[in-house]
């Protein structure tokens, strides 16, 4: 029999496909669900949808429906511990501190690419592969393993993996990355799924309805954490009082909508301070930056910068590469300097530099 | 793949003469036994077999058997039958079974008072322990015969003699032990005692409670007046004559024994950093509980299963995840120590090949994932 590989079965329709997809070309697999969140731990939070999130138990019951289906084994494993250590607790962190994380990454390089890594390791399986959008290749010449985008681009979903070690690359598969997303649900529909038909959801999967506010509010109130007064000022560029607000850590760089203030033209938040609880807000143009500094940069494709190099950078997801020169600094970070000046660089979110369709590495925004 | 099964504290396959009585039953006992005709008499005498069957396993009255869907209903019907007839406080052991703690956590919510006793580093409860926690407005006292994760069998009888002494009703959760080991009520003084088909060779959805005569009850269930008004509902006649039969040919466990000390020997011979949690001679001759330092026994498990053997850490919640066992969380273990257990229990038809064979699969797998975890660190200090 050839060696196990564990799928990562969310439930959904694309990691569901790629247990069939595996399943029929003949590998020897078994299915895996992370439980990483209680949906029902913070019941002030419940919404009707509640149920149908990530995590909740209609995703493990369609997992392990589609496992039958398929006809592998399947489990479900609690790794609730580790999710909420290595992911929920740095995103409130970082969220009080007036940053904006992407859980998504951290979720990414400290539990879908690591632990289940290995616990995949553990229950004897010497790969994974999961139902992410990106292509992994290793280059002959050089010996090292690659990322690239996905053939889909509109699906890609490297901004989310550039965390990932050359270790954790060489063990995992990503067989949607050459298909596009009509492609994957014309084969869930072939291969008879039972979530074939089922629609996608794009949020924090253990914030109910992307309010992020209200999950950080319960969850320190589940901690028994008291929390200092937050209200403060909004002010424009030169200092002036505009309004006042509840808490700094409402409000993200960007954000137009919400700030409960009068003005002539649309006003944006251009910069949040939780320490001092005030919150800027500008026009449109007050949003652009031509610089960022990024942090803790895992070099994927590339090995180091040590001279400026030019790439295309990204700075959310499903932001369009943007041109820009890349310059080492001390520390390993990189300063990015922008051809064109970038709406909305926003602390905490990730940086992730491109090379035509190579993820060259990535960064977390300063 | 051949599988084989290590996991009879949580159910046992039907035994062949019983499924053989079973489809019988259903297909020609068809009638309600509460009806007047020819039909129903001969629903009514099966059901009252079967009551004799099951009273005579544990040592009872017929009369003092109420049928239920199985263990929890009976747990659930003990505590909450009693209660509500007697509103007061509640003792129950920390190492109870969820059937009897979330009943016991619903009556917190109601407003009566619960007392939790600790057990011991053996997971045995002390009866002195029982004694210090009553009050004046005890109404129940609930300790489990055996425990379902470790094994342990506990002091049912001294604890009874301390209810008795009060004058309170003493409950226990005999879903382990009944039709497994001897279980004698009488000898042993209860009140109260639940049982669960399923658990000796019955299917699902058939169980018991024994209700000492001159014990008051509440039903939980409000319809016809089945089961001497304490259980309402028709009777699941086909269930009841499988759970009677299977009580007849219940063999004693104990001959099991032997082959769970091979295994536990064989394993604690050639695995290192390993040991057995809770008493090892005050327990079920069918289980072994067994620590093995550094692992996830989730893990362990997949790992088993992915072999061919079939065996089972901590509990299952809703999801199918496990969450660490409270049972050896309550004898003082560490939350990582809890992770690291699993439970191997033995039934009738298990082998000595079988036994071989699992143990040489716990070594291979332990001695893997021990490895990883090392990897594991190493890799971490490297990034």
């Amino acid at each position: 029999m050839s060696d196990l590989i564990a799928v990562a079965m969310s439930g959904g329709v694309d990691s569901s496909t790629v247990a069939a997809l595996l399943k029929r070309d003949g590998y020897n697999i078994a299915g895996l669900t992370m439980q990483l969140w209680n949906q029902r731990r913070l019941p002030e939070l419940a919404t009707d949808e509640t149920t149908g999130r990530c995590c909740s138990l209609d995703d493990v019951y369609d997992a392990r429906r589609v496992a039958e289906h398929v006809g592998i084994p399947y489990y479900v494993v609690n790794l609730e511990r580790q999710f909420e250590e290595s992911v929920v607790a740095p995103f409130v962190d970082e969220y009080l501190a007036g940053r904006t994380p992407i859980p998504c990454t951290l979720c990414n390089t400290f539990i879908k690419f690591d632990q289940f890594l290995t616990l995949a390791d553990s229950v004897g399986a010497k790969a994974i592969a999961t139902g992410h959008y990106a292509r992994v290749g290793r280059n002959p010449e050089t010996g090292r393993w690659e990322m690239r985008t996905a053939r889909d681009f509109s699906k890609d979903q490297t901004y989310f993996l550039w965390g990932l070690t050359q270790e954790q690359l060489s063990r995992t598969l990503f067989p949607l990355g050459e298909m596009v997303k009509s492609e994957v649900r014309d084969l869930a529909v072939a291969f008879d799924l039972p979530v074939a038909n089922k629609s996608e959801s794009y949020e924090i999967c253990f914030v109910p309805n992307g309010d992020y506010a209200a999950f950080m509010d319960a969850y320190l109130r589940e901690k028994g954490v008291s929390r200092e007064a937050t209200e403060g000022r909004i002010v424009n560029e030169e200092g002036r009082e505009l309004g006042r607000h509840t808490g700094a850590h409402h409000f993200t760089v960007g954000q137009r909508k919400g700030l409960g203030v009068a003005a002539p033209e649309p006003l944006y938040v251009i910069a949040t301070d939780t320490k001092s609880q005030t919150v800027t807000v500008g026009s449109n143009d007050s949003l652009l930056r031509s610089t960022l500094i990024a942090r803790d940069i895992n070099w994927l494709s590339w090995t180091e910068l040590s001279a400026p190099a030019r790439a295309t950078v990204r700075i959310r997801n499903r932001h369009l590469p943007a041109q820009a020169t890349l310059y080492p600094l001390e520390g390993g970070k990189v300063e990015v300097h922008f051809d064109e000046p970038q709406r909305a660089v926003t602390p905490g979110q990730g940086a992730v530099f491109y090379s035509d369709d190579l993820v060259a590495g990535g960064g977390w925004i300063e | 793949m051949q599988h084989y099964y290590f996991d009879h504290n949580a159910t046992t396959p039907v035994a062949p003469e019983v499924l053989r009585s079973l489809s019988e039953a259903m297909a020609e006992v068809y009638g309600n036994a509460s009806s007047i005709h020819h039909f129903g008499q001969a629903a009514k005498q099966r059901l009252e077999a079967a009551r004799r069957e099951v009273s005579r396993l544990i040592g009872c009255d017929p009369r003092e058997i109420v049928f239920t869907s199985g263990g929890t209903e009976a747990d659930n019907l003990a505590i909450f039958g009693v209660l509500r007839k007697r509103p007061g406080h509640v003792i129950a052991s920390a190492i109870e079974h969820p059937a009897v703690l979330n009943a016991c956590a619903q009556l917190e919510r109601e407003g009566y008072g619960v007392s939790y006793v600790p057990v011991g580093g053996d997971g045995i409860v002390d009866p002195d322990d029982v004694r210090r926690a009553l009050r004046n407005d005890t109404a129940l006292i609930t300790v489990m015969h055996a425990n379902n994760e470790i094994g342990t069998v506990q002091p049912v009888a001294k604890i009874a003699a301390v209810a008795r002494e009060a004058g309170v009703v003493f409950h226990s959760d005999g879903v382990q032990t009944a039709g497994r080991i001897p279980v004698n009520v009488r000898e042993l003084g209860l009140d109260l005692l639940s049982v669960s088909g399923h658990k000796f060779g019955a299917p699902k959805g058939i169980g018991a409670l024994y209700v000492r005569k001159g014990v008051e009850l509440q039903p939980l269930l409000y319809g016809g007046r089945h089961e001497r008004e304490r259980r309402a509902g028709t009777e699941n006649v086909p269930g009841a004559a499988a759970m009677g039969l299977a009580a007849g040919i219940a063999g004693d466990w104990n001959e099991i024994a032997a082959l769970r000390d091979r295994l536990e020997q064989g394993v604690l011979d050639r695995v290192p950093s390993a040991g057995v949690n809770g008493d090892i001679l005050r327990r079920l001759p069918n289980t072994t509980n067994i620590r093995f330092d550094g692992i996830e026994g989730e893990a362990m498990v997949i790992a088993l299963d992915l072999r061919g053997y079939a065996v089972s850490s901590g509990s299952a919640c809703s999801s199918g995840a496990v969450e660490p066992s409270h049972v050896l969380l309550a004898m003082g273990l560490s939350a990582e120590d809890a992770r690291s257990s699993v439970r191997f229990s033995l039934g009738p038809a298990n082998t000595r090949e079988q036994v071989d064979g699992l143990i040489g699969a716990v070594v291979e797998s332990v001695s893997h994932l021990r490895r990883i975890s090392t990897a594991f660190v190493r890799g971490a200090v490297n990034v």
